[in-house]
């Protein structure tokens, strides 16, 4: 059909002439992972080839020093040169390139299938401002003076974050969420100590659709964690939360909504029952964008929380990291956060080391502030009120991809019926499964054959069977989530036509189907270098 | 006046013909009827406090530009400030791959559909593998002081022993970041941080003291090379001896762009090896350039199962092609929750792929040219430093690319020279007089192949008149 046949529709029949297309699978994208079969960096180059000459010590230096191995003790000079790949700059270049054109970045593809992740957009200013020398090229422990603008951005997000969480004190040196949450766990344990009610106060509670680092984190801070499982209309088991807590409860370190997209509408029941024991209480908010300011983690009762710069606000994940955790939290549990915090005084930034209390460091330095510098712009660009529609496009988007994923069958949503979910949901395939032998897992890579990054299933364990978490967050345009499900349908379609076709997917990807997966477990067999491939592997070939 | 609607780039269905499109085919009026999910006592009604929004890209460009304008960067300035985040060049090359679309957005995807960042990592791996002569090189996280900190748990689950040695001289920043992780002696699973003295003269290690503290309770010894004062440490080997000796493992912490010209952790025998990666082609980004790396032996699988951090293995495909995917996976937290090695998540990744483009550019003969220069125009430094009055060099005459200049014999304190250097367009080293109250009013100064012999010049001269 050409483009002047739909000449006077309008606006709005334009979108609905899009998405029924869409729906109907006419406009799915028949996408090729590009397929550069590439060698590894480590068998290419010659002997000799060089990609980027380095400054030699000039004349002067070398006749006043003379030569740099005489300053090596004896035994401590490298025998053998490492061996590295030798090659030159243009082909080095390529081969980088081909690698990322084979990666299905979000900018490229649609990452609504990474569910709790938030994958949306990172807007190219930001990056243009980062990279540039005057964030760049700084070094952390040059003189305040000369870094009051990263400083005045640094505190200023601070204050935003506090007032879209109601907290009232914020450290960013974590380098991600778990980070964070690990800070969290160190800070509530500096609390008690202060107390003199350690080792007795011991135990953490948390859900089992809580975030893993919200059970692993409290257990390397050295407290025995207590996992609450949910109960029939998927809210954690406040019975079982009240059976758990003891003068051992240290606190609790749970999200809300979980991972199955349900808020929990009884949260500050939870946070009483807690401190009522005496116990603190932390909310995991990596997945914040569904409440912005909508409701705060302060206002439910919560003495802290986090939130992922790289998630909510904007940063991009950059093949995971490097990434910002903001840790929150009361006046209570202020004294305790790491050194050094971000001060204003008058019109001067400063940073302050003075605070004897403190849990000392979770991390070198001042933190990954690439990501409070796109943070503080993307909110400055939106305001409170962009804020706000960002949360409500969210939630919008989530509930009218749910509309659509729930209308094709083998689908499921456990749990709450009845009930919205906020950013996110937690679907089943298992009747799917049941009904085709397709699984989660089949489906995840048949997807990829359209372009669509491959779904995130779930966290271990798969409470729900054959999981799925999609979040379309606020990125996402209405043609976007069609699409998504359009796919979806598609694979659902083929699994009942054609299950062996799905199940050999994916057909279109960068490589063929893995072999040799023993490796994956097998101390013989694995190989995480080069040089421990060449002994185990190749030279047994 | 009637309001515009809000319609932003970054929100497509912002647009309000779509969103009443999307809301009437829920049978919604608002979106409200959505958030009636979160009772009314929990919901948020008061207004952010956020000032209003700057909605133009230029005029958000031109705030921004005005805010980072007020810092003055190490382009700017000379800087000799390194003390764990150093200056060095970071090829075009480098930034070029790591701001590709792809890599800088990329997450979590599979193996199929992300083979190109699994395979990056893979080839950071093995070239950092070369370095450091080791099989096993983990997905580094945050930083040095954190991957410290976490071989010392690893190290001591490994041998059921809870304390662990380190040398006095290691950075009291990372010797923090470790001691939280290591926990407070009051919990049950602490594990106890000792330190080893140094030898007053040279920095390094006190074997003597050594053989005092090391005992079959020892679950490792840390020593690091080079040291955080600069200094190599001339019994690394020795030091990794008499650890195994008393069944206790060697950890090895390291600044890998120095393994050119210096023996890697492998060859001396060490178990595990780690430090930070930011040299290797990274901004310094006020510190978020770190990322800290684990690297151990693998004839023993006990290594691997009790690392903390991912691993990824080579594997092939039916078409024999090349694939990467996780191995062990079940030991990490996302496997096994609170019973899992410590905790992973987002951590550094696009910083490794800077990192495998960076070791392949530099190759073999770059990493060795590099490591010469950074002794010699070290050394030339301090050479011009000592020729100042009252200036001295502490700690061994070997070190490579930092080193400890004590300023008491001039009666002025470093904090004073630092500030009066910055008049001068300089960034003078760290000042350890509260780190190391024994060596004096001392600073840890730090020279890289960044600094051309002009800048090493105009550093003697501008401390000679600010000393004068």
């Amino acid at each position: 059909m050409s483009a002047s046949a739909h000449g006077s529709e309008t606006p709005k029949d334009k979108v609905g002439r899009l998405a029924r297309l869409r729906r109907e699978g006419g406009a799915l994208h028949d996408y090729r992972a590009p397929h550069w079969d590439e060698p590894l960096i480590m068998e290419m180059g010659t002997p000799g080839e060089r990609g980027v000459l380095v400054p030699l010590a000039e004349p002067d230096v070398t006749a006043a020093i003379g030569a740099a191995a005489d300053y090596i003790p004896e035994g401590m000079a490298r025998a053998a040169a490492p061996d590295l790949p030798e090659i030159s700059q243009h082909q080095a270049l390529r081969h980088y390139l081909r690698l990322s054109q084979m990666t299905l970045g979000m900018d490229l593809g649609s990452d609504i299938s990474e569910g709790t992740c938030t994958m949306k957009y990172s807007p190219k200013l930001h990056e243009e401002l980062i990279r540039g020398h005057k964030a760049a090229d700084l070094h952390p422990l040059q003189d305040e003076s000369t870094m009051q603008g990263l400083l005045e951005i640094v505190y200023a997000c601070g204050e935003y974050l506090k007032t879209i969480s109601g907290m009232d004190a914020i450290t960013l040196q974590p380098g991600g969420g778990s980070h964070a949450v690990y800070t969290n766990a160190c800070v509530m344990r500096e609390y008690f100590a202060a107390r003199g009610e350690l080792p007795q106060r011991n135990e953490m509670i948390t859900t089992i659709f809580s975030h893993p680092c919200d059970a692993a984190t409290p257990m390397v801070a050295g407290f025995k964690v207590i996992t609450v499982m949910p109960d029939e209309n998927g809210y954690p088991d406040l019975e079982a939360v009240k059976a758990a807590v003891s003068e051992k409860t240290a606190g609790c370190m749970i999200t809300n909504p979980e991972d199955t997209g349900i808020y929990n509408p009884r949260i500050d029941e939870y946070v009483k029952v807690i401190h009522d024991a005496g116990g603190l209480c932390f909310t995991d908010q990596a997945n914040a964008n569904g409440i912005l300011g909508v409701a705060r983690a302060r206002d439910a009762g919560f003495d802290a929380c986090h939130f992922n710069l790289h998630k909510t606000f904007s940063s991009p994940h950059g093949c995971e990291g490097p990434a910002t955790g903001a840790y929150l939290v009361s006046d209570t549990l202020a004294p305790y956060l790491p050194v050094p915090l971000v001060t204003k005084v008058g019109e001067n930034y400063h940073l302050d080391y003075d605070r004897p209390q403190s849990i000392g460091r979770v991390r070198g330095f001042l933190g990954n502030w690439m990501g409070v510098i796109r943070a503080y712009a993307w909110i400055r660009n939106l305001g409170a009120d962009g804020l706000r529609e960002v949360a409500e496009i969210s939630v919008l988007n989530n509930n009218y991809l749910d509309n659509l994923l729930m209308a094709i069958r083998g689908v499921s949503r456990p749990y709450a019926e009845g009930h919205r979910r906020l950013d996110q949901v937690r679907y089943s395939l298992e009747t799917l499964k049941q009904e085709t032998g397709v699984g989660t897992e089949d489906v995840r890579g048949r997807m990829i054959d359209f372009g669509i990054q491959s779904f995130w299933m779930s966290h271990h364990p798969w409470v729900v069977p054959e999981p799925f978490t999609p979040e379309p967050c606020e990125t996402y345009s209405k043609a976007d989530l069609d699409e998504w499900a359009a796919v979806i349908k598609k694979v659902s379609d083929e699994a009942y036509a054609d299950a062996a076709s799905v199940k050999s997917a994916p057909h279109s990807s960068s490589i063929a189907r893995m072999k040799r997966l023993e490796a994956l477990e097998q101390p013989d067999q694995w190989a995480f270098t080069w040089r421990a491939y060449q002994r185990k592997i190749k030279e047994k070939r | 006046m009637a309001e515009r609607p809000f319609i932003h780039p970054y929100i497509p269905n912002s647009v309000p013909a779509t969103k009443q499109a999307m809301l009437d085919e829920l049978g919604l009026k608002s979106v409200e009827e959505i958030y009636a999910e979160i009772p009314e006592r929990l919901r948020f009604k008061g207004r952010l406090e956020i000032p209003a929004p700057i909605l133009a890209e230029r005029d958000l460009e031109r705030h921004m530009v005005g805010l980072l304008g007020k810092n003055t960067s190490c382009e700017e300035f000379l800087n000799f400030c390194g003390a764990g985040c150093w200056q060095h060049y970071v090829p075009a090359i480098v930034d070029e791959v790591i701001n590709r679309a792809e890599f800088v957005s990329a997450y979590c995807g599979g193996e199929y559909s992300d083979l190109g960042k699994y395979q990056a990592r893979f080839e950071f791996n093995s070239q950092l593998g070369e370095l450091l002569d080791l099989d096993a090189v983990a997905n580094p996280i945050y930083d040095w002081g954190d991957v410290a900190g976490r071989s010392f748990r690893m190290a001591s689950r490994i041998t059921g022993r809870k304390r662990v040695l380190y040398p006095r001289t290691m950075s009291p920043m990372r010797l923090a970041e470790a001691k939280t992780l290591c926990q407070p002696e009051v919990m049950p699973t602490h594990v106890r941080l000792e330190a080893v003295d140094y030898d007053p003269a040279t920095g390094c290690m006190d074997l003597v003291d050594l053989d005092r503290k090391l005992g079959d309770d020892v679950a490792a010894v840390y020593l690091e090379n080079p040291g955080y004062l600069g200094f190599i440490e001339a019994g690394a080997a020795e030091i990794v001896r008499r650890a195994h000796a008393r069944g206790a493992l060697a950890i090895v912490g390291v600044d890998p762009i120095a393994l050119g010209v210096l023996v890697p952790p492998g060859s001396i025998g060490a178990d595990i090896a780690c430090g930070d990666i930011q040299a290797l082609g990274m901004h310094m980004h006020a510190g978020g350039g770190c990322s800290g790396f684990i690297a151990f032996r693998d004839d023993d699988p006990v290594y691997a199962q009790e690392c903390p951090l991912e691993l990824y293995t080579l594997l092939e495909t039916e078409a024999g092609e090349y694939a990467v995917a996780e191995a062990i996976a079940e030991r990490t937290s996302y496997g096994a929750r609170d019973q899992g090695k410590d905790w992973v998540g987002t951590a550094s990744g696009l910083w490794t792929i800077a990192a495998a483009v960076y070791m392949t550019v530099m190759g073999p003969q770059g990493f060795k040219e590099l490591g010469e220069t950074c002794i010699a125009r070290a050394h030339f430094a301090a050479k011009r430093l000592a020729e100042l009055d009252g200036v001295r060099i502490r700690l061994s005459p070997a070190f490579f690319k930092e080193f400890v200049v004590d300023f008491a014999g001039t009666g002025t304190p470093v904090a004073e020279i630092n500030t009066k250097l910055l008049e001068k367009g300089v960034f003078g080293g760290k000042d350890l007089s509260a780190e190391f109250p024994e060596l004096g009013q001392s600073a840890l100064y730090c020279v890289t192949e960044y600094h051309s012999q002009a800048d090493i010049d105009y550093l003697a001269f501008a401390l000679k008149e600010v000393l004068a």
